[in-house]
């Protein structure tokens, strides 16, 4: 008696497709390479195509989330991302280590160490006290690793039961677009993982051709909308908007968009006048859509955002009334 | 005891500013029952139960009437009562009113009736021609009698498995009237259970911490189709209910214990779990064949409740403590909720518990085959730094994951009861899917019964039961009108129950003897 998030046909389908009982291994490869013989059996598979499933490069994951989406979810923080925002609250997923070593030393459990010119973390000795985040001259962070789809898998089935679905965060996902259509394959090709829903939350950058790879197996994705103003959003993440909008009208008309978020910035992105012409975008888009307002806060973020101030629940809850004002039924603040 | 000592009770009682006239009344029966001698017990056990390693929950040394009983309802609504003069009703109103006069007939430890009956079922037969707004109308009424008349938290409804009209409409007032009383479980049943129903329930828990959810087929599995879950959260047969309750102090056991783990297990916990049955042996005796409860009581004569439905509860708790102190004489480091080898001793620990219960006969428990019941037993309040039954210590507990994955498969063995409370963080309430998912999750998982807390309702939740964080404030000088609050207080003095930061609620629950805190 459990309900779904009601995915959409396509991926259904392709998901249905994609689960072949007798070698699904095989039809995975398939998908990806044509080269494979359909008759060919494990054995005569050359090794490098099981070494093709591609790594992930992963900050973290959380078991369990209520905000990252629909129902209790799986999330995963990738590592790197292409925008470099005021107020991102976890700064240092945005740039890769670059193995300078500088945190090796500072590291008060001896966790850091210096092998083969890369800097290794042991997790065990990690007490998460964040001084090697503090010291890293490039705003990284020398505890992302590079994860199999199988690993990530294993941690996934143990909490099954408990989870609607999957989503993966960072960072930003869609630049690792293979391996996170590889994880969501291998989610929707398992009998007992496919009915958990597979989502992305995304800064929106990403081109058709990347939706396009995920699209097949990916439900539905979560897109954040730092302005609608193309030179507020340079502004505010260093980069233009125009990849973004197009992003969610692509998902949008493709049902695939689960909801759109806004990060109230106070004196950048809440006036009158830019609520307005957001909420009027966002209606021609489609009206039914999910809009998220969220309240910006200072935890963990750089000088630059910290001199933004936190706006006060009235003024969200006023954003929240303009679009429900405009006929949107599906306003969440937060 | 000395009549100059009860004396000094007595006026200590009389004199008392903080009791309402019913509590007053409650705790002068208490102390003219402690005038009474305690029954036979060997010169071991009554040891054991004066150092308090056994404990009866202050019951009191001449138990009267049985400490918990489950009318069943449903046959009294079928036949009427001869001693209470009245017919079996017809229409719904007549029923709430039947229900009602029979509750305040009700005995128990508290004074107040433990068991309402699964009111949906009880009441589903009686609304075919009621209109939504009449049913809700009268079960308002309805639920301010039951917390104004039956002012005890331990006062408790089940609810479900199925959904129905009854059950939506007692979520919705329960949340719109924000009483302690009465304290709700849902019953839920994966299959039988919607989505839509767990998450109305939800709601109600962002509101009052209310309801506990129950793993209903686990349930039928121990306790047969007809079963309810009462007071805190002790789950025993309709029409039945339990003699007594007499629990083992883990911690104690293995702080009196010198040797070795393979002594503990040959030795020390054998001796101290038959001095447990020994005492749970002698109430139940004298309930039954000096008190004679079974032969007086009207609902006994009328078959709303029957001898040999009954069954006793053998209550553990400090088990987190136990496994510890026998983990740090073993030269270990690793604790309860953290470590595997810690959490194998105490399955290991509960499962001879267990085979010790099953194999131990027990007098008039045909409500169980002739033995006890396992309780995980929730604390009173004035336990001191002794964890509730089988729970993780508060303020040490681990991610809701590992959480579940430790105390899950203590839950199966548990016939008549276990709880746990996760305490959740607020972001939830814009999120109550993510709620239903965990509690799919933890039945999957084979959790019996668990529920949560949240920081910014208006309650706290002790162990299975609730108070009002306003009901506190003036406490003592002005006392409160429910009872439960008496031992809330204390609990509360006992222990800081602060809320501001993510913190579990301190798990006490009621004790129940008439001795007041001085």
């Amino acid at each position: 008696m459990r309900r779904r998030f009601e995915a959409d046909q396509d991926s259904n389908a392709v998901a249905k497709s994609l689960a072949a009982p007798s070698s699904s291994k095989q039809s995975r490869l398939r998908l990806r390479r044509q080269a494979v013989p359909d008759d060919a059996d494990d054995s005569e598979i050359p090794r490098r195509y099981f070494s093709g499933t591609p790594l992930g490069h992963l900050n973290n994951f959380i078991r369990f989330s209520a905000v990252d989406g629909p129902g209790n979810r799986f999330v995963l923080f990738l590592q790197g991302c292409n925008f470099d925002c005021i107020g991102c609250h976890n700064p240092y997923t945005i740039s890769t280590c670059n193995d300078c070593g500088v945190c090796v030393g500072p590291c008060p459990e001896a966790a850091l160490h210096l092998e083969g010119g890369r800097v290794r973390a042991n997790r065990h000795l990690c007490t998460d006290c964040d001084v090697c985040i503090e010291v890293c001259p490039e705003n990284s962070t020398p505890l992302a690793a590079y994860v199999s789809v199988e690993e990530i898998v294993a941690e996934i089935r143990q909490v099954a039961p408990f989870i609607s679905g999957v989503t993966v965060s960072g960072g930003e996902a869609t630049m690792q677009p293979e391996f996170v259509a590889a994880l969501f394959t291998e989610i929707k090709t398992d009998p007992e993982l496919r009915r958990l829903t597979t989502f992305v939350d995304s800064n929106g950058s990403a081109p058709r051709r990347v939706w396009d790879l995920l699209l097949p197996v990916m439900d539905a994705a979560m897109i954040d909308l730092k302005a609608f103003d193309p030179s507020t959003h340079f502004a505010l993440t260093g980069v233009d908007n125009e990849a973004v909008l197009e992003s969610i009208v692509y998902l949008a008309e493709r049902r695939r968009l689960y909801e759109v978020r806004l990060l109230v910035m106070p004196g950048h992105n809440d006036e009158t006048a830019t609520i307005d012409m957001t909420v009027d975008w966002l209606r021609s888009v489609d009206p039914a859509m999910r809009v998220k307002i969220i309240g910006f806060r200072h935890h963990g973020v750089r000088p630059a955002g910290l001199s933004v101030r936190e706006p006060d629940s009235t003024e969200t809850i006023a954003i929240g009334d303009r679009f429900r004002a405009a006929g949107f039924a599906d306003v969440v603040v937060v | 005891m000395q009549i100059d000592e009860l004396r000094t009770r007595v006026r200590q009682i009389v004199e008392d500013p903080t009791l309402s006239f019913h509590l007053r009344r409650h705790y002068l029966a208490y102390a003219a029952e402690e005038a009474l001698p305690y029954p036979e017990l060997s010169p071991d056990t009554a040891e054991a139960l004066n150092k308090r390693i056994i404990c009866d929950l202050l019951e009191g040394p001449a138990p009267y009437r049985a400490r918990y009983i489950l009318p069943n309802y449903a046959k009294a609504l079928a036949n009427g009562s001869e001693f209470l003069e009245l017919d079996p009703p017809e229409t719904f109103d007549d029923a709430l009113n039947f229900l009602l006069i029979l509750y305040v007939n009700v005995p128990s430890i508290t004074g107040y009736t433990v068991y309402l009956g699964d009111l949906d079922r009880l009441l589903t037969p009686f609304i075919d021609d009621v209109s939504d707004d009449h049913l809700y109308a009268a079960l308002r009424r309805f639920w301010i009698a039951l917390d104004r008349m039956l002012p005890d938290a331990f006062v408790h409804t089940n609810i479900g498995p199925e959904d129905g009209r009854v059950a939506r409409a007692i979520l919705q007032i329960d949340r719109e009237l924000l009483q302690v009383v009465p304290n709700i479980t849902l019953k839920v049943d994966p299959d039988a259970t919607p989505d839509e129903l767990i998450e109305e329930a939800v709601h109600t828990v962002f509101e009052t911490g209310k309801p506990h959810f129950v793993n209903d087929p686990l349930m039928i599995r121990d306790l047969g189709p007809e079963y309810g879950v009462v007071s805190c959260y002790n789950s025993l047969r309709v029409g039945g209910g339990a003699h007594t309750l007499v629990r083992l102090n883990l911690k104690e056991v293995a702080l009196v214990h010198s040797g070795d783990l393979d002594s503990f297990f040959a030795e020390t916990l054998p001796r101290y779990s038959e001095m447990n049955a020994e005492l749970i042996e002698a109430r139940i005796k004298y309930l039954v064949e000096e008190a004679k409860f079974f032969e007086h009581d009207f609902l006994a004569a009328e078959g709303i409740i029957e001898l040999d439905r009954f069954s006793a509860m053998y209550g553990v708790y400090g088990l987190a403590e136990a496994v510890n102190v026998l983990m740090a004489n073993d030269g270990k480091a690793g604790r309860y909720g953290h470590d595997d080898e810690a959490n194998q001793l105490s399955y290991r620990i509960i499962r001879e518990i267990a085979d010790f219960v099953a194999n131990r006969p027990m007098p008039y428990c045909e409500g169980n085959g002739g033995r006890c019941l396992l309780h995980s037993q929730a604390g009173i309040d004035i336990d001191v730094d002794v964890s509730v039954g089988t729970r993780i210590p508060i303020g040490d507990e681990p991610e809701m994951f590992e959480h579940i994955a430790c105390v899950a498969p203590h839950h199966d063995l548990f016939g008549a009861g276990v709880s746990d409370i996760f305490h959740v963080e607020e972001t939830v309430r814009s999120n109550p899917a993510a709620m239903v998912d965990i509690i799919r999750g933890a039945f999957s998982e084979g959790m019996r019964d668990f529920t949560f807390n949240l920081d910014s309702n208006g309650f706290i939740r002790i162990t299975g039961y609730l108070v009002r964080k306003s009901d506190l404030e003036d406490f003592d000088t002005a006392g409160a009108r429910h009872g439960s609050a008496t031992f809330a207080a204390g609990a509360m003095k006992n222990a800081p129950v602060t809320g501001r930061t993510i913190k579990r609620v301190v798990s006490r629950e009621h004790r129940p003897s008439g001795t007041p805190q001085k």
